[in-house]
């Protein structure tokens, strides 16, 4: 469990994050969703230690991670598998070095089962063949699966996703999205996604946290979602609603409103 | 704005001495960066050697055609051209040629890898890993600069020399005996060890400079890019400062 309490954090004199406080439930598929610039990244930054706040405590399994040793931290960070935004992937190594990177650098495993070990995780995000690659040689989408298949490759007990199908077309989109939620369907995983794609949350989402005004504005399931009537949250939901309405959609439940 | 003006470099000088600081308390981690190392030791080490030597043969030939112009007089002996040649290669221009160039070649190149890797969020994925970002980073190629630059300072003095001696010989100034009696005349043992220390210090400001400005880069590819040009340019103005500061203090 993850428990966010209280945090603010300023950059300068830009004020990001305000007495937020957040509760992130074991084995749950949280999307943390509201406009570009709103905080979202920074507050998932603060969920790892990767940014510190400026006042408040980041609870994690029971340990509040900016009180521990920097040995210590690191040693917590193993727990997360992070899909960075843009992939993140190192572009100095192929495919299969970035994927076992972790694996070499963490683990005991022989040369040949940690080959074993990213053929598996490759197909996991249906992806194989890319192994002598390199980063800059992959598409969009291609980066996006590979640096998921790194993400998991340490088998971590959260995983956060950072705008995972910003960038992509709608068919890559719900590809990385059926694999979020096949991921997040093993046992005692913890997904994180932070999206401003409704369709994404609504695919793949157990609650929503939606952050506003530096604020979390308002936290609820998803079924709760569509029944709020909270006219900030509709605002955006409806927002992004008018963007994916396709013709031939099924009908969305904020039509009716 | 004026309080900024004044508290900015104090504060990016606090920023520099922590990372260091950082970056010396993960030198236990061996493991972390071992296979960087040697990695970096090549890549700033042995790929600098060919640039370098050229430098400093060109600095060797014209610094005796220009010493033989200067001293031409019936009454000073010629060979005087090699002690004048020879310790101003292994005291000065060995190391200062070598450090401009680096700051070129090594310091811009760390900076851009390292810019790049924080704009694109690789840093953070380290770190998101449980890894020792800056262990990983920064240590190796500090570390290799600290190894290499004296070598390479050796390669640009030899080479220099050598050149010196050639150009001497064959341009007829003076003949090579003449030229390696006059620099055994003066020879100081001192001189090759002050110098060697000059290289290890300009090793470590390169390098040390160059990372820090790459691993605190902001602002995507325009940050990427005044990254590159701060570290190559300030890495020169602090050579410049450690030269007069080493020259001081220690001759």
């Amino acid at each position: 469990m993850i428990e966010v309490r209280n945090i603010d954090k300023s950059f300068g004199s830009l004020e990001v994050l305000k007495q937020v406080s957040l509760t992130i439930r074991d084995e749950e598929t949280l999307a943390i969703i509201g406009r570009s610039g709103s905080g979202k990244s920074v507050l998932m930054k603060h969920l790892m230690g990767l940014i510190t706040p400026d006042r408040g405590e980041v609870i994690v399994d029971g340990v509040d991670i900016n009180a521990v040793s920097y040995g210590e931290l690191r040693q917590l960070r193993r727990k997360f598998g992070m899909l960075f935004q843009g992939g993140a992937l190192f572009d100095s190594m192929s495919v299969f070095d970035n994927l076992a990177f972790p694996l070499r650098t963490f683990s005991d495993l022989a040369e040949e089962e940690i080959r074993a070990r990213v053929e598996e995780n490759l197909k996991e995000v249906q992806l194989e063949g890319v192994e002598d690659k390199n980063p800059a040689e992959l598409s969009g989408g291609m980066k996006k699966r590979v640096a998921l298949a790194r993400a998991i490759a340490l088998t971590p007990q959260y995983i956060i996703y950072d705008e995972p199908t910003s960038g992509l077309d709608p068919e890559t989109s719900n590809t990385i999205n059926d694999l979020i939620s096949s991921l997040s369907t093993r046992s005692n995983v913890t997904s994180i996604v932070v999206t401003h794609d409704m369709h994404s949350v609504l695919a793949i989402a157990d609650r929503a946290a939606f952050i506003h005004d530096c604020d979390i504005h308002w936290v609820g399931t998803i079924e709760e979602m569509h029944a709020a009537d909270d006219p900030t949250l509709n605002a955006f939901v409806r927002a992004s609603e008018y963007q994916i309405g396709a013709p031939g959609r099924t009908a969305s439940p904020y039509d009716a409103n | 704005m004026l309080e900024r003006r004044i508290l900015a470099p104090i504060e990016a000088l606090g920023q520099y001495v922590l990372l260091l600081t950082k970056a010396f308390q993960s030198l236990s981690e061996v493991r972390v960066y071992r296979k960087n190392l040697f990695k970096q030791m090549v890549a700033i080490g042995i790929e600098s050697i060919p640039i370098v030597a050229l430098a400093g043969l060109f600095s060797g030939a014209v610094l005796t055609v220009q010493t033989a112009y200067q001293l031409e007089s019936p009454f000073i002996p010629q060979s005087i051209i090699g002690s004048i040649v020879v310790p101003s290669m292994v005291l000065e221009l060995g190391a200062v040629v070598t450090g401009f160039i680096l700051a070129g070649r090594v310091g811009a190149r760390i900076a851009a890898e390292l810019g790049t890797m924080r704009v694109t969020e690789q840093i953070d994925a380290l770190e998101a890993m449980g890894l020792n970002s800056i262990g990983y980073l920064i240590v190796p190629r500090v570390l290799a600069g600290v190894f290499m630059f004296p070598v390479l300072y050796i390669t640009a003095t030899g080479v220099g020399i050598g050149g010196g001696l050639g150009v001497a010989h064959y341009g007829d100034f003076l003949s090579a005996g003449e030229f390696v009696a006059g620099a055994r005349q003066f020879f100081s043992p001192f001189d090759p060890i002050f110098g060697l220390l000059k290289a290890f210090v300009f090793g470590f400001i390169i390098t040390s400079v160059a990372c820090y400005k790459g691993y605190y880069t902001g602002g995507g590819a325009e940050g990427v890019g005044r990254s590159t040009t701060e570290a190559a340019v300030l890495s020169c103005v602090y050579i410049l400062f450690a030269n007069l500061a080493l020259a001081v203090l220690i001759l």
